[in-house]
């Protein structure tokens, strides 16, 4: 499957039509979803007839714009009117909304193909995709290990080319590391860049929709179509989104203009040498570029984790208190009353972890622990962010590896909820400041896993990112590999 | 910290959340361990640090109050898992 731009200029010349893209990709689906379970619900129909409707533009004559066309998959925790949303939860197993996410109203005006919606954890808790009630995402590279999480669904689909570009969430790590794992680009905005209209809630003041891609260009094209502000997210920011795709250029600034910090509390315990060694060349290419490298440091970095773990449970445990059998979603019947009802339904509609991370959560704001547990936690965000602050002070971006490992086997952290929660230690503290930030792939270990470097900006600085994630990727062409799916 | 299954009841009840005995084991003894872990957080000292509670300052957000009337409210009822008429409809309530 060719990029945006090549598939773009294959329906402007007539080359092939948006139906044959399409199928193409529906075939692949078909073919390769026996293995992979990236999809839970796809819209084969639905998507030919919007492709019908780009080639009878094209044949009209009428311009089209540079997404219309492409097939997209969509995380299946955001809104799709008609189209079942189930956040891969039992208890919304039935839900099909009545109105549509504003990321999805987005790509549906810039008459983007949406042909699938893509597998994730529970309600995006999970590093995995091993806590979806229906299928566990495995890793196009290694069938046998994860595909990362929580949106694996959406990593997985791209890298396989099950769809040409695809939308994932992010509220501790959960684009960047399937993107890491699965070998594509990942990208999380800016907090608020994206409106979280019809994104169903897991940690309010973290979740971010962002966009995946096999090519940073693919990745900016999707950003750039669904930023903005939206009147119906009042978190949302009133800023200009930039035409990112517009000014990438394959050689860096001018020599000694860009610099860039490296995390040393990122480079210690824990991290696979593999990866080490990667992102260590990856950095040098960096410097050869014309990159000014420097040593940065964030003491307060390896408390993002802890952090983390008491604020999203606790935002978790507020947001899931809407699944309560009346409005939607599944009932257990037969209940007595009203509490049991509740009791039971929740029981019997959510997995394991979202239990576990409702019981923290409620645990953390109950009287007499709020202040010992939340209210540390922000204030601990609060550190991390400045230690951020003072990085930006003595750089522009900052880089360390996305993961501290490559994709793990399936099924080998699931019993120590702890392990698990340690894949997202690079990622988590960038969610808590709010910050954009990128995975790039920098190579492969010595098993063909592939290794991705998280490229960090100071707020609102995506153009700088992708600036940077280009012209590295044009340097090395990673992207040019593809994985074996065996 | 100590989290037994005692407790884990008391805040699943919290919840609205009828745990099984073997969650409520599985959970007293990973939620100890979880707990454990958040005690690092003690190494810092936070006396005059004020919390985070948005990251990007964004406060006041106000909007005109536009009426904007949603047509499908057959849609909307119809995702109940029981309705009757207008209404959502639940189990007794006491």
């Amino acid at each position: 499957m060719a990029s945006i731009r090549e598939l773009h200029h294959q329906l402007v010349s007539k080359e092939r039509s948006a139906v044959e893209i399409t199928q193409e990709v529906l075939q692949r689906i078909e073919a390769l979803e026996p293995k992979l379970h990236s999809f839970l619900c796809v819209t084969a129909e639905a998507a030919l007839e919007q492709a019908r409707r780009v080639d009878a533009k094209i044949a009209a004559g009428e311009e089209i714009g540079v997404l219309e066309g492409i097939p997209v998959g969509v995380k299946d925790n955001m809104c799709t009117q008609g189209i079942p949303t189930t956040c891969a939860s039992r208890i919304l197993e039935n839900f099909v909304p009545p109105y549509n996410a504003t990321v999805v109203e987005k790509l549906a005006a810039a008459g983007a193909v949406i042909v699938g919606k893509t597998n994730l954890d529970e309600f995006a808790m999970g590093s995995s995709t091993e806590n979806s009630a229906y299928q566990t995402t495995v890793n196009p590279w290694d069938l046998t290990r994860v595909s990362g999480g929580s949106s694996g669904g959406s990593a997985a689909a791209v890298a396989a080319q099950e769809c040409v570009v695809a939308l994932g969430s992010d509220t501790g790590g959960s684009i960047r590391q399937p993107a890491a794992l699965c070998g594509v680009v990942g990208m999380k905005p800016t907090y608020g860049l994206v409106s979280r209209y019809g994104l169903v809630a897991y940690a309010s003041s973290l979740d971010q929709i962002g966009p995946f891609g096999r090519s940073v260009e693919d990745a900016a094209i999707l950003l750039e179509t669904v930023a903005g502000y939206d009147p119906k997210d009042a978190t949302s920011l009133k800023v200009d989104i930039p035409q990112y795709s517009q000014t990438l250029k394959p050689n860096l600034r001018p020599k000694g203009r860009l610099r860039i910090g490296v995390i040393q509390e990122t480079f210690g315990q824990g991290l696979e040498p593999e990866v080490e060694t990667a992102v260590k060349n990856a950095i040098e290419t960096l410097q050869e570029l014309g990159a000014e490298i420097q040593v940065v440091s964030c003491p307060t970095f390896r408390y993002g984790l802890p952090c983390y773990y008491i604020i999203a449970p606790s935002e978790a445990s507020a947001n899931l208190a809407r699944y309560d059998g009346v409005k939607y979603g599944m009932r257990v019947p037969d209940a007595e009353n009203l509490v049991e009802m509740y009791g039971k339904t929740r029981a019997a509609g959510f997995g394991t972890e979202v239990k576990r991370r409702i019981v923290i959560g409620t645990y953390a704001l109950s009287a007499g622990y709020y202040d010992a547990y939340y209210l540390k936690a922000q204030k601990v965000r609060t550190l991390i962010k400045r230690d951020f602050d003072r990085a930006f002070a003595q750089a522009d971006v900052l880089v360390c590896p996305t993961s501290p490992t490559t994709a793990f086997k399936v099924g080998e952290k699931t019993d120590d909820p702890l392990s698990m929660y340690l894949s997202d230690l690079m990622t988590i503290p960038v969610n808590l400041a709010g910050l954009p930030a990128l995975s790039v792939p920098c190579g492969f270990d010595s098993q063909g896993l592939p290794i991705g470097m998280q490229i960090i900006g100071n707020v609102l600085q995506e153009s700088t990112l992708f600036e940077v994630a280009y012209a590295y990727e044009q340097s090395v062409l990673w992207s040019d590999r593809k994985p074996s799916l065996s | 910290m100590e989290f037994d299954r005692n407790s884990v009841r008391k805040v699943a009840h919290l919840a609205r959340l009828e745990l099984t005995a073997d969650e409520e084991q599985q959970f007293s003894g990973q939620l100890s361990s979880i707990l454990d872990y958040f005690e690092q957080l003690s190494e810092l000292d936070t006396a005059d640090v004020p919390p985070t509670t948005r990251v990007i300052d964004v406060s006041n957000v106000t909007r005109s109050d536009e009426l904007q009337p949603y047509t499908d409210r057959e849609a909307i009822l119809q995702s109940a898992p029981e309705q009757e008429g207008d209404y959502f409809k639940v189990p007794k309530i006491l």
